[in-house]
């Protein structure tokens, strides 16, 4: 009963590091950018969170009305003034310019927050939990879980269903060709960033509310989402989801073995799949022909 | 009346130039071959023409309207499309997707998909199928539906018969004299001078980033055609003006 229990607590906590990574496999499927900031605007959703309830006296999840659109915009102006910029100047300026985002979030909330680590009033959802036969479920991680799985499904659906995905699929697939037959690529872009830092914002108040964060927590979740996508396969949504199972379900098994060992395996997982299929497991046909070609992520 | 007029253009990548003082005339409701060696800058007029490629001076007027500094969709919803080089489908999306995706920035709804389907029956029946499944004239044809797509009263052909059967050829080429009666004008990159000349009434022969020859095509003979090709005759002016190739 040990191994199911570990098996899906690693789920849960895999749905957690899908959410994070959705808006990154998002942002790297369609606009071919590496945001190195993605794990930094997490935690700036969760210290914006921080902020608002205690301002409002409420727990976290109320403010979540006032918080997502305010990422959303947030989103929409990094695109706007600072990575649509970057891509005009070819493919290492975004990673630069990202880089150099992250360690900017990084000072500024160090300096406007200090390093002490932070918690977020998560209400009676954060203590609350129920029995599966003889298992014991935490509401919170549930909530996370089941909050990913819901995101990526509709950001999926928004791009397979809709008409503006479709656009976004054919921008992603080439850009150039998408500008050719009209699609104004610039506020297609611009939606793209909001959706992406929205689910980063929500993903990092999920992040405050489970455990604690400081102002340096971003990189550390930077690289567990990073693994997610590679994993699951570049520019695929689904893929992500299974890519954070695969990592959520690694580390607590392997944790239940030794605990020392736990995010080491998360690691070398990640080093294998790159090693052995370097588009990932579910990667969409477009990026995995990139990947082998360049060579660049191999 | 004259649908697109070109004034004087020059295009650079770079540095380098690719062309130079470019001027023509498009007629309404005509169909104008554009002929040229690989090189000659056939492909980048017609991008320029689109608005994907910056024009570095001269002016390009559609419609009586100056539209050099238009941005691609505005360019389209006015009624300019682009069937681009290589066909440059989308390859993920299926084949209904990427002409709904044509649709995107549409001059008129004058094209519904069953409209289209109905010109190209070969590929209603591949609708749900990815793009990239198709064999390469069923591709062309999708290129073409996609351009259709945005109901275009000017229609850029770039090369649709590369790497095609003949009979495919011979098929797509058919369909677009069925598209010239409905009133569309076309211009139409064409390797194949003979095919050029049979579907076109005018002819623009490019030659290194100028144009060397512009005339209707009933008043030049093959021979001037081809050495305006190779640069072994004098030099015509705009659109309209007589040729003077050397025979």
């Amino acid at each position: 009963m040990t191994w199911v229990n570990a098996v899906i607590q690693g789920l849960l906590l895999g749905g957690q590091y899908a959410l994070i990574a959705c808006g990154l496999s998002l942002t790297f499927g369609v606009m071919r950018i590496v945001n190195l900031a993605h794990g930094d605007l997490a935690v700036c959703g969760a210290y914006l969170g921080l902020v608002l309830s205690t301002a409002l006296g409420v727990p976290v999840w109320v403010t979540l009305p006032l918080l997502l659109p305010a990422a959303f915009c947030a989103g929409l102006l990094l695109q706007a003034l600072l990575f649509g910029r970057a891509l005009r100047h070819g493919v290492l300026a975004p990673v630069l310019v990202t880089f150099g985002l992250s360690v900017m979030i990084e000072n500024l909330l160090q300096v406007a927050a200090t390093s002490d680590p932070r918690g977020l009033n998560g209400g009676t959802l954060a203590l609350a939990s129920f029995r599966l036969g003889s298992i014991t479920v935490s509401w919170l991680f549930m909530t996370a879980f089941l909050t990913a799985c819901a995101v990526l499904s509709c950001v999926q659906l928004l791009l397979s269903r809709t008409s503006w995905g479709r656009k976004v699929r054919a921008t992603a697939d080439d850009l150039d060709t998408a500008r050719l037959v009209g699609i104004r690529v610039r506020p297609l872009f611009a939606v793209v960033s909001g959706i992406a830092v929205a689910t980063a914002a929500l993903a990092g108040v999920f992040i405050g509310t489970i455990g604690t964060f400081d102002p340096l927590a971003g990189s550390n979740t930077l690289i567990f989402a990073f693994e997610a996508v590679v994993i699951g396969g570049l520019g695929s949504l689904w893929g992500t989801l299974i890519g954070g199972m695969a990592l959520g379900v690694t580390q607590v098994v392997v944790g239940q073995v030794n605990e020392a060992y736990a995010v080491l395996a998360v690691h070398l997982l990640f080093l294998t799949v790159l090693a052995v299929r370097p588009g990932g497991l579910f990667a969409s046909h477009q990026v995995a022909s990139e990947v082998r070609g360049s060579g660049a992520l191999g | 009346m004259r649908l697109l007029e070109v004034a004087g253009l020059d295009v650079f990548y770079g540095d380098f130039q690719a062309l130079f003082g470019v001027s023509l005339a498009v007629p309404a409701g005509g169909a104008t071959a554009l002929v040229g060696a690989n090189g000659a800058g056939k492909t980048t007029l017609l991008r320029t023409i689109a608005g994907v490629q910056p024009a570095g001076s001269g002016t390009i007027r559609y419609a009586g309207d100056d539209i050099t500094a238009a941005p691609p969709h505005r360019r389209i919803s006015r009624g300019i499309a682009l069937v681009p080089e290589g066909r440059r489908l989308f390859p993920s999306l299926t084949v209904e997707e990427n002409i709904l995706v044509g649709a995107a920035a549409a001059a008129s709804a004058d094209w519904p998909l069953d409209r289209i389907y109905g010109v190209f029956p070969m590929i209603a029946r591949r609708r749900r199928q990815r793009a990239s499944t198709l064999s390469g004239g069923e591709q062309q044809a999708v290129a073409i539906a996609r351009a259709l797509a945005a109901a275009p009263a000017l229609l850029l052909l770039d090369e649709i018969s590369l790497g095609l059967a003949p009979r495919i050829v011979g098929e797509l080429y058919q369909t677009l004299g069925a598209l010239r009666e409905t009133g569309a004008t076309l211009v139409i990159v064409e390797q194949d001078l003979k095919r050029a000349m049979d579907a076109c009434d005018d002819l623009v022969c490019l030659l290194e980033g100028r144009v060397a020859l512009a005339a209707p095509v009933a008043a030049v003979t093959r021979d001037e055609v081809i050495a305006a090709y190779f640069g072994e005759g004098a030099r015509g002016g705009s659109a309209g003006s007589s040729p003077k190739a050397a025979t």
